[in-house]
């Protein structure tokens, strides 16, 4: 039966009961004038935010792992004074990063630094990206540095360059330890971006809060935009997991 | 199998403590507050909490209400809405507690009953008066368009440029409706969490006018250099007191009150104090 026909009808009556009620309301939120599509306006902001903020977390958090880990792993008494330098910054970049929470520093990017921009999934994005990175560089960097000395040791003796042994011999085993944490920090992220609404970004939560206020009525917006969040991440750990399996299928033979 | 049983059970007497809770709160008990000075008009009141008459109110909104810098009319707030509630609490025999919260939050407290009254602005529509019981208006209020100064905005090409606003007011839901209903659309409009956000967002430049209150807008230009109020108005309203659909009991006790604040200049002398006649 045709959703608005329905409702009419239901309108219509004297005294709608429970479910008639229910369906009303429902009605209101999702198939009023439309009102589907904004959701979905939203999801596709929702998503290309998270995309951008994880391809730049990743970049910002493998060089920044990378600087951090090959400063720490130096010999004694022949430390890199340039690196050293480096480091620093990567330091002051994580701590600050880690120190202050999403939602101040999103507000900072919006109305301070990038007062003039009117771009504001883009703004929310980098702000995102940037605060990912600092998440994921300490992951990668644990991963980096759990794995026994031994291992690159044994790589370097066999006559393999650093890049090499890192390539081969490091990195793949301290990806596979890694992931859980990694998938971990990606769906905070992709829940993080609800927080773009501050800054008037255009996302999911934006729009189920518009429809709040034009209905008075708080459920099934915000029950709307939790379902479709449970489905992202839901989509996201299923990959992960494929992931996961393909990698350990080297661990047992 | 011993762990888990203890589990659940442990599960079971938490979700049954939760479940009391719960029905203690959300049902306003039907407790009446018995005034001791005015008698009569406030006997049979239900209020959500016995013995108080809780304001649900967004204080960025000045002068209707707002966070006073010092003492405040009442628990450090002050402004027009909040000497009302004030008054309105001392003559049911209520102590007036004050929720501050968003605007949109706000609309939603009264009829979920977490809040008994709501005076924030609040602009009477017809969308609204199905949800929630209005008095009568008790000041006009002005949707006007704030503009930088020198800007090229005007009236008739709002609709071409980025317009901010304050979520859940009626400027934003005008202006947010489809271009065929009056509105720009949502692609032109930014909802803020409050009115001030929009303001800075229009002194950044990231949005071209803002529409919001007359009262308020007038504050945000006095206090940020470079903005101008556009000659005419936008949309003209009024201003009501509200109470959850249905309770009839406060609603009329509530306009008694306001009549008689209005009839003996109280009302007047109130909204002078904060908007000087011009």
């Amino acid at each position: 039966m045709d959703p608005t026909a329905l409702y009419e009808s239901f309108k219509a009556l004297e005294d709608p009961g429970f479910w008639q009620e229910a369906y009303m309301k429902f009605y209101n939120a999702w198939f009023y004038e439309d009102r589907w599509v904004t959701y979905f306006q939203g999801l596709l902001t929702t998503v290309e935010v998270t995309v951008i903020a994880l391809i730049l977390g990743v970049i910002l958090g493998v060089v920044v792992a990378t600087i951090r880990t090959a400063h720490d792993q130096q010999r004694l008494g022949r430390r890199n004074p340039v690196l050293g330098v480096v480091n620093l910054f990567c330091k002051i970049y994580v701590t600050v990063i880690r120190g202050t929470p999403m939602m101040v520093q999103l507000m900072i990017m919006g109305f301070v630094i990038f007062k003039s921009s009117r771009n504001f999934t883009m703004v929310g994005a980098l702000s995102l990206g940037i605060n990912s990175g600092a998440y994921v560089a300490e992951i990668i960097r644990g991963g980096l540095m759990s794995l026994d000395p031994g291992q690159s040791e044994a790589g370097r003796s066999l006559g393999l360059g650093y890049l090499d042994t890192m390539r081969f011999i490091v990195i793949p085993q301290a990806f596979k330890a890694i992931l859980p944490s990694l998938g971990n920090e990606f769906i905070t992220l992709l829940k993080d971006t609800s927080l773009i609404s501050v800054i008037a970004g255009k996302e999911i939560v934006y729009f189920a809060k518009s429809i709040v206020t034009k209905t008075y009525e708080a459920m099934y917006p915000y029950v709307i935009t939790a379902i479709m969040y449970l489905i992202l991440v839901l989509i996201f750990s299923w990959l992960q997991g494929k992931l996961e399996r393909r990698l350990r299928q080297s661990d047992r033979r | 199998m011993k762990k888990l049983l203890t589990l659940a059970l442990a599960m079971l007497m938490v979700l049954s403590l939760a479940a009391c809770g719960s029905s203690g709160t959300t049902e306003p008990s039907a407790n009446s507050a018995t005034s001791t000075e005015e008698g009569a008009e406030a006997t049979d009141i239900t209020t959500v909490e016995p013995g108080k008459l809780i304001l649900a109110t967004n204080c960025q909104f000045p002068p209707y209400e707002m966070v006073a810098d010092g003492e405040g009319v009442y628990q450090g707030y002050e402004g027009i809405d909040i000497e009302l509630a004030t008054i309105i609490a001392e003559k049911l025999g209520l102590e007036l507690q004050i929720d501050d919260m968003d605007f949109d939050s706000s609309l939603l407290a009264v009829q979920e009953g977490r809040s008994d009254i709501l005076l924030a602005g609040l602009t009477y529509t017809e969308e609204r008066d199905e949800v929630m019981d209005f008095t009568t208006k008790y000041a006009t209020g002005v949707q006007v368009v704030i503009v930088k100064e020198g800007s090229d905005v005007t009236m008739d090409n709002l609709g071409e440029k980025l317009v901010g606003t304050q979520r859940g007011t009626t400027g934003y839901q005008y202006a947010s409706a489809a271009p065929e209903d009056g509105g720009f659309g949502e692609d032109h409009v930014l909802a803020y969490d409050n009115g001030a956000t929009a303001v800075q967002a229009l002194v950044n430049g990231q949005v071209d006018a803002v529409i919001i209150d007359e009262a308020p807008a007038e504050q945000y230009v006095a206090a940020n250099d470079g903005l101008t109020i556009l000659p005419t108005a936008w949309v003209e309203e009024d201003y009501c007191i509200a109470v959850d659909e249905g309770n009839t009991a406060l609603l009329d006790a509530v306009q008694a009150i306001l009549d008689e604040m209005q009839a003996d200049g109280t009302l007047d002398a109130i909204i002078a104090k904060y908007i000087s006649a011009d």
